[in-house]
């Protein structure tokens, strides 16, 4: 006989939507706090934000569990699943699988700041997803706080009805109490037959290294027992059920998780890459008959190359790459040999913010020192023979006489700002070939929808739109599909030389811009020699910026005698040293340091 | 193009200069970052005197069979010292080693008028060469560089020098905070009218650690920039070399025969010793180049002097790379070049061809029949660039 499970009205699902800094972490302290869940002595700050990273930086990045306890008012005792998602849109795959396993949200929206672009996407995919939604004012005892204009703004620009919504201050506990009633009284619980046969949703899964890879799940009928023999419907792979458990937020082993219900288990499995999220997982003797529909697996849009600053720490990387992609099968590398960087990895990302931490966890976790090239989005080419290609990296484009057609990513971006900048934001969104799709105003804020190529996107729009707005403005984006343009290889020439490194894919619009914008950058970075160095940016054979750095004119010492030869040798060893760190292109030497900085304003 | 006559002092592999460094100035300019030391109290000139006399007696015992072509007092300021000091000196060099008959003793002296009393002692003591501090021809430009003299005492001290001393040379500063093209050459006009056969012209150099240092680092001294330098630079040889003081090397210009001996034994890379606070020296023992240095810091010296005997580090022989480096970036900076056979001797291996070719074709260096590397007039102004990539 299996042991107790809740009954599925007692049982909870909710995850916080919220825009970064309006709370969502601080909330889920107060909860798992407020419902004895874990002690005083036992709290930290941000306790379901694990990663160092996400603790510092106040986001969260892989999806966090905790089962919660919750008497109520009405005397009855409910188990409340929090998932915690990831807020940026980066993770949006991420977002997307927790919200699936949950019936409600939370929220939370500052009420001094208002809605923001992240906080819309996201409560887009919870509407999707058929939630019940809650709208959770919080900081509400702040002076700047204006409650009512920010309920105004709910109403108008989601179209949530937003009277009666929570008012708290998450950071003093205010109004805490009331969102534990509103999860029990305005969320509905889940729905599942408890008798049926096994049918469970693969959320996540990630590598312990006490317990191995344990797998999160949403059981939506049936029950998930200890000794249990179960199948992974997509893989076929069989399993025995080692453990049974909740996250509170340590692992409580339960043996038995009923219809409704969130937890995890382990069950032997090897790797992380052996779990496929969205998978259904059933009895291997008694399976479902209607598996759910499952998810797309996030594919990697951009791609940029990391190299060891230190060549001897190549294997060391290849190793910490090979650990990081145990918990993180969305991001992905292959070995790259560069000219001027010596080996290292293309590697893959969801978006700029998961290349930062992957690069932020390498340097960080395994004290690597890395150098990381321009991002660049993946391309795909249709060959004039008829075979389709996917282009990572620029150095590999095929001769344009063979390339019938070339399409790059766009994206759907939300920007919200102060009108005040509204001018500047049109402007940049236009210079990056931005196609306006709306804009409306809520309030003194401006909501605009532009649709852009990710190409245009991925150096430096997010920095530009934050200086223009003054830090104001707020962005979020997602994918939309790929679109022909009219794309080149822009190739940069040191001394006649094309440098490979720094080749580009640009828009044909844009090519001169970004060429005069690179020459001109080199010219400062690469120091005078004796020869004048002509730098060009150049399309096929056609040079279309061109910039000169001048011959050395003058570096005589005026005086040297007996007393200062000492001094003036071992300044020359220096400059030799100094000439060994230095990357040949025919004829002239550029600074590691200096390369490297030419790599990174790519864009 | 061919660079200038090379200079006509013939070259023996036998010179041997001996350096003697008075470290005591009167101020500290705020361009100089030698060692030099300013005193409240005036030094014990007999004690330093009888230091001095025990440190050339230790260099002449590492040194035994040679004879010296050239003296040279340097400091900071000799001319500080009272003749008998400088006569004191020069005894005890005599004593150690056999002197040439036709060696250059040379002193640097300050044009002051209280320094130049004391000329005609000098000469007695045997100095047959003074290289006098000048720096410049304009009272403004003099107190700018915090010297102590006026340009009126220069004149006056360079006629007594010419009446003086068989040999004479002094030195200008140029390429000063604001100096043009013009003024320059005013000045340099008016600088070879005074000369006799050698003059010393430094571009004005900010060196760390000093005055001017400071100021340039704070944003308050306007010095010239690369280009203008190189104008400056240019314009001074053109002006030099038709009044047949062309360049020798870098900063150093001399009508033919006229070059100072003591320092082509430098920039030939030939023996020398250095005796005195900080002085180095360079010098061949048992087959291989050592180099010697000693402790920087008067009063300091002066006690390991008679307290343990010698002032000077231990001298250590220079490896092959490095000697051979230090020819290299000495010998170029005069425009007979080096001998690519005797470096090639040094180092063991010859330099890069393909690199010398490089140069070449970019018209910085020449090579010569006799087998001998020398950068062009152009070549002069990057030499820094050049020397770092032959070696």
């Amino acid at each position: 006989m299996p042991r107790m499970t809740t009954p599925l009205d007692h049982i909870r699902n909710f995850s916080i939507i919220a825009h970064i800094d309006h709370g969502k972490s601080t909330l889920a302290d107060r909860l798992i706090q407020m419902t004895g869940t874990l002690t005083e002595r036992e709290m930290k700050e941000q306790v379901l934000d694990s990663m160092d990273i996400e603790r510092e930086r106040g986001i969260t990045i892989k999806a966090q569990t905790v089962r919660l306890i919750y008497n109520a008012r009405n005397g009855e005792q409910y188990r409340l699943n929090l998932i915690d998602t990831p807020g940026h849109v980066d993770f949006a795959y991420e977002v997307s699988r927790s919200l699936a396993a949950c019936e409600g949200s939370l929220l939370v929206v500052d009420a001094s700041q208002g809605v923001e672009a992240q906080t819309l996407a996201n409560v887009y995919q919870a509407i999707d997803n058929n939630h019940e939604i809650v709208p959770v004012l919080n900081k509400i005892d702040l002076p700047a706080a204006e409650p009512d204009r920010v309920k105004q703004q709910i109403e108008d620009v989601i179209g949530l009805d937003a009277s009666d919504a929570v008012m708290i201050s998450a950071k003093t506990g205010l109004g805490v109490d009331a969102v534990l009633e509103a999860i029990v009284h305005r969320l509905p619980p889940p729905k599942g037959d408890p008798a049926g046969p096994l049918k469970a949703m693969l959320v996540d899964s990630w590598y312990d290294a006490y317990l191995g890879v344990m797998v999160l799940v949403r059981i939506v009928d049936g029950a998930l027992k200890k000794g249990q023999k179960i199948r992974m419907m997509r893989t076929g792979a069989v399993y025995e059920v080692e453990r049974v458990g909740v996250m509170t937020p340590g692992l409580l082993v339960t043996d038995v998780l009923g219809a409704g219900e969130i937890g995890v288990f382990t069950a032997s499995i090897k790797e992380v890459a052996d779990t496929a999220v969205g998978d259904t997982i059933t009895d291997d003797r008694r399976p479902t008959a209607n598996p759910l529909p499952g998810f797309r697996p996030a594919q990697p849009v951009v791609f940029c190359g990391l190299f060891p600053v230190d060549a001897a720490d190549f294997e060391d990387l290849r190793s910490a790459m090979g650990k990081l992609r145990l918990n993180d099968a969305s991001f992905s590398f292959e070995m790259e040999t560069s000219a001027a960087l010596g080996f290292g990895f293309r590697c893959g990302f969801l978006g700029l913010l998961h290349l930062e931490i992957v690069q932020e966890r390498l340097e960080r976790e395994f004290n690597l020192d890395l150098i990381a090239t321009a991002p660049s989005v993946v391309y795909q080419l249709s060959l004039t023979d008829g075979t389709e290609i996917e282009l990572h990296n620029p150095a590999d484009m095929p001769d344009p006489v063979k390339i019938a057609e070339i399409r790059e990513p766009w994206i759907r971006a939300t920007i919200m700002t102060p009108d005040d900048y509204l001018g500047g934001i049109l402007k940049l969104c236009q210079e990056r070939r931005g196609i306006q799709v709306d804009l409306s105003y809520v309030g003194s804020r401006a909501m605009l929808q532009y649709d852009l190529p990710l190409n245009e996107v991925v150096f430096d729009f997010y920095d530009r739109l934050k200086s223009i707005s003054k830090g104001y403005a707020s962005f979020d984006y997602q994918i939309t599909g790929y679109r022909a343009g009219d794309l080149v290889k822009m190739q940069i020439l040191v001394n006649a030389e094309p440098v490979d490194a720094l080749s580009v894919l640009v828009h044909r619009s844009q090519a001169e811009r970004r060429g005069r914008a690179m020459c001109e950058k080199l010219k400062e970075l690469i120091p005078q020699h004796l020869f004048q160095i002509p730098i060009q940016a150049a399309i096929g054979g056609r040079i279309i910026a061109r910039e000169t750095v001048r011959a050395l004119r003058k570096d005589v010492t005026a005086k040297c005698y007996g007393g200062d030869i000492t001094r003036k040798r071992k300044l020359l060893d220096k400059q030799k040293e100094g000439k060994k760190r230095m990357r040949q292109f025919g004829k002239v030497e550029i600074p590691q340091e200096a390369f490297i900085a030419a790599l990174k304003m790519e864009g | 193009m061919s660079a200038t006559a090379p200079a006509s002092v013939p070259e023996a592999a036998t010179a041997f200069g001996v350096y003697l460094h008075w470290p005591f100035c009167a101020a500290k300019c705020p361009y100089c970052d030698f060692n030099s030391h300013v005193r409240q109290a005036p030094p014990d000139q007999a004690r330093f005197a009888a230091a001095f006399a025990r440190e050339i007696g230790n260099a002449a015992a590492l040194t035994p069979g040679r004879t010296v072509t050239s003296v040279f007092l340097g400091g900071g300021t000799p001319s500080l010292m009272a003749p008998a000091t400088v006569a004191a000196l020069l005894d005890a060099v005599a004593a150690a080693w056999p002197v040439a008959p036709d060696a250059e003793i040379t002193l640097e002296a300050n044009p002051s008028s209280v320094e130049a009393e004391r000329f005609r002692g000098y000469r007695a003591a045997g100095v047959n060469r003074v290289s006098l501090g000048v720096q410049s021809l304009h009272d403004d430009a003099l107190r700018a560089l915090g010297r102590l003299h006026d340009a009126a005492e220069a004149r006056r001290a360079i006629a007594l020098a010419r009446a003086t001393f068989p040999r004479l040379s002094f030195d200008l500063i140029y390429a000063r905070p604001g100096q043009s093209l013009a003024e320059w050459e005013g000045e340099l006009e008016a600088a070879i009218g005074l000369a006799a056969d050698h003059l010393s012209l430094y571009q004005l150099t900010i060196e760390p650690g000093t005055a001017y240092h400071r100021l340039h680092a704070a944003g308050r001294l306007n010095v010239p920039d690369a280009d203008h330098a190189a104008d400056l630079y240019e314009l001074t040889q053109e002006v030099t070399a038709r009044r047949g003081l062309a360049a020798y090397e870098i900063s150093n210009h001399a009508a033919p025969g006229a070059e100072s001996r003591h320092n082509l034994t430098y920039w030939r890379y030939r023996d020398y010793v250095g005796i005195g606070p900080g002085a180095h020296g360079r010098f061949t023992l048992d087959g291989s180049k050592r180099a010697s240095d000693a402790e920087r810091l008067p009063e300091r010296w002066l006690e390991l002097v008679e307290t343990t005997g010698t002032g000077t580090a231990v001298s250590e022989p220079l490896t092959a790379d490095e000697a051979a480096d230090e020819m290299l970036l000495m010998g170029l900076r005069l425009r007979e070049g080096i001998d690519l056979g005797r470096h090639a001797g040094l180092a063991g291996r010859g330099l890069d061809a393909g690199r010398i070719a490089g140069l070449a074709d970019l018209g910085l260096v020449e090579t010569t029949a006799e087998g001998r590397l020398r950068a062009t007039a152009a070549g002069a102004l990057v030499l820094n660039r050049l020397v770092a990539e032959l070696a």
